[in-house]
């Protein structure tokens, strides 16, 4: 028999992200709020406290801010004829846990969305005809505009202090900022981060080429910063800690620096953290729901009833909560029905090594997650795509993210791979080497999915989410043209010779080295209930008074880094939860 | 008749020790007077103000202990005679001050005599609370009384031990040293200054910690009558900075908006607040109306510079940061220095504005004992949550990485870089603080 606990108004499951803007925006219009964290509290000090913070050992290979595997983990598998095997160790995407979730350890990437991508197959079929969509890609629009967003994706990068450099204020292009970059409704909270060696080089070359670079937008402050709640930043010091570690100095926007004290300072806010959320519990009818099921730190399970329930977790762990709760219709990939575990995606990530002779000198030790150039003049639909054959398209940039010895120092192919060859080259290359990437949009496909693994389950006895899913044929042709992109951009640096990874036709998605933690989709937004689990607001179609928030919702992957769209999309929810769902609770949109 | 009898000087030494015994007897004896005006039986207490008063006197700090009832007492308060534990003064009848009448009330906070004659040793501030005015005590007991909860909580005896525990000689202490006088107007100063002054020597008590004591722990000064006044002090292991117009370690460079930023938010362009004074801005001074920030800057602004024989200077200068951009810097102090701490504070010890306090010109750095600088390095800083300034930004403490003598040498660096001058900070001087914090050195 589980212990029930008093009611709470509004019960946030996760506490990244997504989870405490939900809080502070609902605490603040006066509601009870609790939010329930599997993992531990966490804060700058003595978490992240200089140095013990920046050990590569702990952080980057021993994964010390992520989620543990041995408790909980995802099968994955390529088509559905394949057996599902769990993903034991961390490779390819990186799930966070604890409290401010994966908001501890990104980068600071901070992008928006490009407005077509939010209604990419009216965009598609207008520009180049309804053939144009292969089959099997289930491309749908959103059934929310950018324009609908925009005064959330602002407000984000206030929260932030975002870093940046607007190239579009209503409608003014301006120089120095993104020239394909949709209208903003100001300036950016900070000026744009001091570029290192690399982005340099990339922004003389790709302006040389003909292409439009500027600044990634950054959520590493640039200057001392306070936001609109009052939290305090320092100006980043360029430490090269940024992905896989917490930040030591308050520069990194992540929910502690930006959010959490003052939410902390409001009596009618509660959190419990060693809370593993089982289920979402419903009503008879199944369209109400009542309660949370969770297991606390000491195995008990716990029922905490709430008016209101709010899934922030993680992805992978708002998605398979749906799929154990019974809520929602799980997909079939047979005859196409169902939304749940529908439009799994991720997102393709090429990544070559520039090596330059000694008249180049690229400081290594140094770096910042966000800071960098970048150009999008092959970002979604910047650029036709009737000849090319693809859909889609992506960001590419030059960015300087600080390296160490432990997270892989890049060397010219044909080097040895270890002992005093290894060291020597080391000593020659690691003060001569940039990198650039492309990180490109992966399309909703008929046959990537999730649903729950028959065989495994974690260490609650609950079925493991299974992943099945491999790179399809549209997105491999898009990368193989983005990687002749970056042939060409790292001759034009003046490298003297390029090492590294691009996605051709032919290659299966490798499990193993690092790619992205951009994962989205499986419980998709949209306009219509039979393709969709959320509407625009986020609210479930068959629970009224649930919502699900992160990028499970995206109805495809984007090419840009997700951070800023979830956080935009969760602002959004907030504030029509406030202005109209609380004055008149159930379904936002008749179905 | 004896011989003993006929000797004068021995019969006038008995009368003299007599006439002493009785003299003692009568002054500790005495349960002296707190002088309420019989006007104010007229006046109608205001419980409401009284709770603003007890946020200025910061009551609540030392009456509650750590995870304790509000105002119940029993937080150990060091003292140099040993721990002494706050009492309880929720009005509950048998532990608390519920049988109080008002003169009792008064007496405890003017002249730290309880109702059974028990004299208060001065950790209890009242030679700062003998300046509040009746209607501010009135007020505040009938918050004390009326708006608070009891409970039922019996005080500690102190730690400390006899016959340092006989209470009767800090009567003969408050005969020497307690000035019994109000706060005095002064009617050449305006209005605004008058009550700043009257809130700083009263009941925001800055002078306990901030002006230096005697040999007796008697503060030298508690009416701002000479330039000891807030001329900045030594405490466990702290040392509250010099609050006159000192250039080096004073408020000269400060505006006084500066100053009622700090003790609004707890940080300002220039510093932030730390240690005890970090509780005093939690608790208390965020809490006080702006006029009454506005006053107190204004009093502390006014207050003229101690004299500089001894003090540090501040000479601002860029040759440190040049120094360290040519990579001439190569003192082992230095080196520590770019190692554990401009990330934050920067090579130009200007820190950055709101986030990180400038250590260059700053008067912690920069006071004459160097205790708060090594116990900030030894154990870390943790700013108070405020509603100007809610992130409670933290430094760590690199007690546990860095041995005395490093610590010192990299104290030492600080105090005499980017134009601070001041004498260099000693191993020892490292053990003591560290001894005090009860911090273990690094393991090697």
């Amino acid at each position: 028999m589980a212990i029930v606990e008093k009611p709470v108004d509004v019960l946030i499951v996760g506490f990244g992200w997504t989870g405490a803007i939900m809080a502070i925006e609902l605490a603040r219009a006066g509601l009870n709020v609790l939010a329930l964290e599997r993992g531990e509290d966490a804060s700058t000090v003595p978490n992240w406290a200089y140095p013990k913070v920046t050990d590569e050992i702990a952080q980057s290979a021993r994964n010390g801010l992520l989620q543990n595997l041995s408790k909980s983990t995802v099968t994955i598998r390529y088509t559905k004829n394949d057996r599902a095997l769990p993903y034991r160790q961390i490779g390819s995407f990186k799930p966070g846990t604890g409290v401010g979730g994966a908001g501890i350890h990104w980068s600071g990437v901070h992008s928006r969305v490009m407005p077509q991508e939010l209604n990419l197959k009216s965009h598609v079929t207008a520009r180049y005809g309804a053939h144009f969509i292969p089959a099997g890609m289930n491309l749908q629009d959103w059934g929310i505009s950018y324009d609908e967003l925009e005064p959330h994706f602002d407000h984000f990068e206030r929260v932030c202090g975002t870093s940046g450099k607007a190239g579009n204020i209503r409608g003014q292009k301006l120089e120095g900022g993104n020239a394909f970059e949709a209208p903003r409704s100001q300036e950016f909270p900070l000026p744009p981060l001091t570029d290192p060696p690399t982005s340099v080089l990339f922004a003389k070359a790709t302006r040389e080429l003909g292409y439009h670079p500027s600044p990634l937008p950054a959520a590493n402050a640039s200057r001392p910063y306070t936001n609109p709640y009052g939290c305090q930043l320092g100006p980043c010091n360029f430490c090269g800690f940024c992905s896989d570690y917490g930040c030591i100095n308050y520069s990194k926007a992540s929910p502690q620096t930006t959010i959490l004290p003052v939410l902390y300072r409001m009596p009618n806010f509660a959190l419990r953290t060693n809370a593993h959320v089982l289920k979402v519990n419903t009503d008879k009818s199944g369209k109400v729901a009542t309660s949370v099921t969770y297991v606390d730190a000491q195995g008990r399970e716990i029922e905490q009833p709430a008016s209101m329930v709010i899934l922030a977790a993680f992805h992978l762990h708002n998605v398979r909560l749906m799929l154990s709760s019974g809520i929602g219709k799980p997909y079939d990939p047979g005859t196409g029905e169902g939304t749940v575990g529908r439009n799994f995606c991720y997102q393709l990530l090429n990544s070559i090594n520039l090596f330059f002779d000694k008249s180049v000198y690229i400081n290594q030790f140094m770096g910042s997650g966000g800071v960098g150039q970048a150009i999008d003049d092959f970002y979604g639909d910047n650029f036709d795509h009737a000849k090319l054959g693809f859909i889609g398209g992506g960001v590419i940039w030059g960015r300087q993210t600080g390296n160490g010895p432990v997270r892989g120092i890049p060397l010219p192919s044909g080097s040895p791979g270890w002992g005093s060859g290894w060291k020597a080259a080391v000593k020659e290359n690691f003060l001569h080497t940039g990198r650039i990437e492309s990180q490109m949009s992966n399309m909703a496909y008929r046959n990537c999915y999730l649903d729950l693994d028959p065989t495994y389950r974690d260490a609650y006895g609950t079925p493991l989410l299974r992943m099945t899913k491999n790179w399809q044929d549209n997105d491999l042709r898009m990368s193989e043209f983005f990687g002749e992109r970056l042939s060409e951009i790292g001759k034009a640096m003046g490298a003297t010779s390029i090492a590294g990874r691009i996605l051709k036709r032919g290659d299966n998605w490798d499990l193993r080295p690092y790619q992205s933690t951009h994962i989205n989709g499986g419980t998709a937004m949209g306009s219509d209930p039979k393709t969709s689990v959320v509407n625009k607001y986020l609210q479930s179609w068959d629970v009224s008074n649930l919502f699900v928030l992160g990028a499970n919702v995206f109805a495809h992957g984007i090419g840009y880094n997700p951070t800023g769209l979830v956080g935009a999309l969760a602002y959004w929810a907030a504030a029509n939860i406030r202005s109209s769902y609380l004055k008149d609770p159930g379904p936002m949109v008749r179905r | 008749m004896s011989r003993l009898t006929r000797n004068p000087w021995l019969i006038a030494t008995v009368v003299l020790l007599v006439a002493i015994t009785i003299a003692v007897f009568t002054i500790v004896k005495r349960v002296p007077d707190p002088e309420i005006a019989t006007t104010l039986a007229q006046r109608t207490p205001d419980p409401a103000r009284g709770q603003y008063l007890a946020i200025l006197g910061d009551c609540a700090f030392c009456h509650t202990r750590p995870d304790g009832q509000a105002l119940a007492g029993g937080r150990p308060l060091d003292s140099p005679l040993g721990i002494i534990y706050s009492s309880n003064i929720t009005p509950d009848p048998d532990t608390g001050i519920g049988r109080y009448t008002f003169k009792d009330f008064a007496r405890v906070m003017r002249l730290g005599v309880t109702p059974s004659g028990t004299r208060l040793y001065p950790a209890m501030p009242y030679t700062a609370y003998a300046k509040v005015s009746d209607e501010d005590l009135q007020d505040l007991f009938a918050y004390l009384q009326e708006k608070i909860a009891p409970v039922h909580e019996a005080s500690r005896a102190t730690d400390i031990t006899w016959p340092l525990s006989i209470r009767w000689p800090l009567a003969l202490w408050s005969g020497a040293f307690l000035d019994r006088s109000r706060f005095a107007v002064d009617g050449s100063q305006d209005a605004q200054w008058n009550r700043g002054g009257y809130l700083v020597q009263g009941l925001l008590h800055c002078g306990t910690c901030h002006t230096p004591r005697g040999l007796f722990y008697e503060e030298k000064d508690v009416s701002g009558k000479t330039n000891w006044y807030l001329s900045g002090s030594e405490l466990d292991s702290e040392s509250p900075v010099n609050l006159r117009g000192n250039e080096a370690d004073g408020l000269g460079r400060w505006s006084a908006a500066d100053i009622a930023d700090l003790l609004k938010s707890g940080s300002n362009a220039h510093s932030a607040v730390m240690g005890t004074m970090a509780d005093v801005v939690r608790n208390s001074t965020q809490y006080m109306t702006d006029q009454d920030l506005a006053a107190v800057a204004a009093f502390l602004k006014s207050l003229s510079p101690a004299p500089d024989a001894g003090r540090a200077h501040f000479n601002p200068s860029d040759s440190t940061l040049r120094s360290v951009m040519a990579g001439d810097e190569k003192s082992a102090g230095g080196l520590l220095y770019m190692d554990s701490c401009a990330a934050c504070h920067r090579l130009s010890g200007g820190g950055e504005t709101l986030a990180f306090p400038a250590l260059a010109g700053n008067s912690s750095v920069l006071s004459e004992d160097p205790s708060s600088l090594i116990a900030v390095i030894l154990q870390g800083a943790r700013a108070p949550s405020t509603t100007g300034a809610p992130s409670g930004l933290t430094m760590p403490g690199f007690g546990w990485r860095y041995d005395d003598a490093d610590i010192a040498q990299l104290a030492t660096f600080v105090r005499s870089s980017w134009g601070n001058q001041v004498a260099p900070v000693s191993s020892s001087q490292v053990s003591t603080v560290r001894k005090r914090l009860d911090l273990t050195p690094p393991v090697h």
